[in-house]
């Protein structure tokens, strides 16, 4: 893989901020965007701009073939069964929310319960706290192992057979732990439980098999796997969209009107009320050609190697408390010592360094760990180890710097 | 910009009320209480308030925060203690005003430390970090 050429195709990586050259360390919050993405935006715009599924002119039938085409270009880019099966939502918050209102709120009942984990976004708690207020179902945390992983055993003890619902991580965007899905996804039908896995964190940066996994649902967004914001995917076995009810209803979405009832459009478009993301969707085919071209095994390896060498130089830091397991995605979260996080990521950003720093969406996981806030820096395909070593450079001049004035 | 610029933030003053901060614990006896927090970044504060004639008599904080957040808080206690609330409350405003960068007489105001954080202003995404203690004297306020 060569990491040169491939930020050649990322214009926003070559700046200088505050006078220093960007060191980007925060692609889990959102990755940059190539060349190919902001090129097939820009191209649909000026040449093929138009509403979808409804003109008869020239630049309507393009702009369907394009949407529809992405939508062809994620079906293979997860393995789903079929095109049926891929919803282009607004991202991950949304693709979940609609399996909580939709699937949720009509299967489960008092009684039943929804199994997740303390490591969850806040967009993967929220929607099932309150599907269980709304059903009467019981929100259950499988608990953690010391290091931020999930044991196996706790999942077969937690999981029973009043488990309706379970909703899990791919990868967790604090400790960069990568969850056994296709494990618990096995353990969850075994009780007649369906899986939702919040892939946020996985798709950008592994090969997913929705197949393989046999999850019931797979969320993802395309602005963290170098698509645009505002496109994200729900991937739902057939025998699950089928049944559900759409939760926006509009334009688009339909079959036939009537003044006191109306039917639905066939799959998937029943869940894509009103014009869709289609600038979007298009960027994010792109971006899945993009990625495929580099090769996810490739970005998968690439990554590996950045999130050990990062854990071997963070480790050398005198007062550095690193969180996560030992084998982890491509992030790193840490505090250092006597230097609250967001004092960390200010010093970090006048060196040009972005990271993130706060409870990165994840209260529950922050109580957990026992802190209020942490600092992370996150990798992908783009990042070096020189990054890294910039990055261990500027912490050390952060703990100098607040040492000094302490 | 470099980490020397990094002193138009962290002036010592701030970092001394961050190190050591004045009143913090909470106000013996009955005391206004409000509890505040940021939701992007998890800082939160509870301000304590004695209120006696329009006058405030006391005021603790506690909370847990970056050094921004903490030392604003300590500066604002120190500093509306003995106030009336409606001069506590122009300070608020005023300090609203230095954090958009705007001039701001801060000897008129008796502010006394608050000044060094005329420099959070140039750092945009710590702003929030400044005005916790201040949201809370306001909301405190006006529950009362």
């Amino acid at each position: 893989m060569d990491v040169k050429a491939i930020r050649q195709q990322f214009p926003i990586l070559n700046q200088e901020v505050n006078g220093h050259p960007l060191v980007y360390l925060d692609s889990s919050a959102t990755s940059q965007k190539p060349l190919p993405v902001i090129e097939a935006v820009d191209a649909y715009y000026r040449q093929d701009n138009s509403n979808v599924h409804r003109g008869v002119h020239t630049l309507g039938t393009r702009a369907t073939d394009k949407y529809e085409g992405a939508r062809e270009k994620v079906r293979r880019f997860i393995n789903a069964s079929s095109t049926a099966e891929v919803i282009f939502t607004r991202g991950t918050t949304t693709s979940i929310n609609t399996v909580a209102y939709s699937y949720a709120r009509s299967n489960l009942k008092t009684g039943d319960e929804i199994v997740i984990t303390p490591m969850e976004h806040h967009s993967n708690i929220i929607p099932w706290q309150q599907a269980a207020k709304a059903t009467g179902a019981r929100l259950k945390y499988l608990p953690l192992q010391e290091d931020g992983t999930i044991s196996l055993e706790d999942v077969r003890e937690t999981i029973t057979d009043n488990t309706k619902l379970v909703a899990v991580t791919h990868v967790s965007n604090v400790l960069g732990t990568v969850n056994p899905v296709k494990e618990i996804a096995k353990i969850a039908h075994e009780h007649g439980a369906v899986m939702l896995i919040d892939g946020a964190q996985g798709a950008p940066h592994m090969k997913v098999d929705v197949q393989d996994i046999d999850c019931d649902f797979y969320a993802f967004s395309g602005h963290k796997m170098c698509a645009p914001t505002g496109i994200g995917v729900l991937y739902g076995k057939r025998q699950h969209l089928e049944s559900m009810e759409p939760v926006e209803f509009g334009g688009e979405m339909i079959d036939f009107v009537n003044l006191y009832d109306s039917t639905w459009k066939e799959l998937p478009w029943k869940f894509e009320g009103g014009t869709p993301i289609i600038a979007g969707a298009i960027g994010l085919g792109a971006a899945i050609d993009f990625l495929n071209n580099v090769g996810m095994e490739n970005i998968a390896e690439h990554e590996h190697k950045l999130a050990a060498y990062a854990l071997e130089k963070l480790r050398t830091i005198d007062g550095i408390s690193i969180f996560g397991p030992e084998k982890r995605a491509a992030l790193v979260t840490f505090n250092l010592d006597d230097v609250h996080p967001h004092d960390t990521a200010t010093a970090l950003d006048a060196e040009g360094i972005a990271v993130r720093a706060g409870h990165h969406c994840a209260q529950p996981l922050m109580k957990w760990l026992n802190v209020t806030a942490t600092a992370r820096a996150s990798f992908y395909l783009y990042n070096t180890e020189e990054d890294i070593d910039t990055l261990v450079d500027g912490l050390l001049k952060t703990k100098e710097y607040f040492g000094d004035v302490f | 910009m470099s980490f020397s610029n990094l002193d138009t933030l962290y002036r010592q003053v701030i970092m001394d009320h961050y190190k050591n901060p004045r009143n913090r614990g909470s106000v013996d006896g009955d005391a206004l209480t409000v509890d505040m927090n940021n939701p992007t970044c998890g800082d939160r504060i509870q301000l304590q308030m004695k209120v006696e004639d329009g006058f405030v008599t006391d005021a603790k904080f506690d909370g847990e925060g970056c050094s921004i957040s903490m030392s604003s808080a300590s500066m604002m206690t120190q500093a509306i203690k003995g106030k009336q609330i409606d001069d506590a409350l122009n300070m608020s405003t005023m300090f609203s005003k230095m954090m958009l960068g705007e001039d701001v007489d801060t000897d008129e105001l008796d502010f006394g430390d608050i000044a060094a954080l005329q420099g959070v202003s140039q750092f945009p995404a710590r702003i929030k970090c400044a005005t916790l203690a201040w949201k809370a004297l306001e909301k405190g306020v006006k529950e009362e």
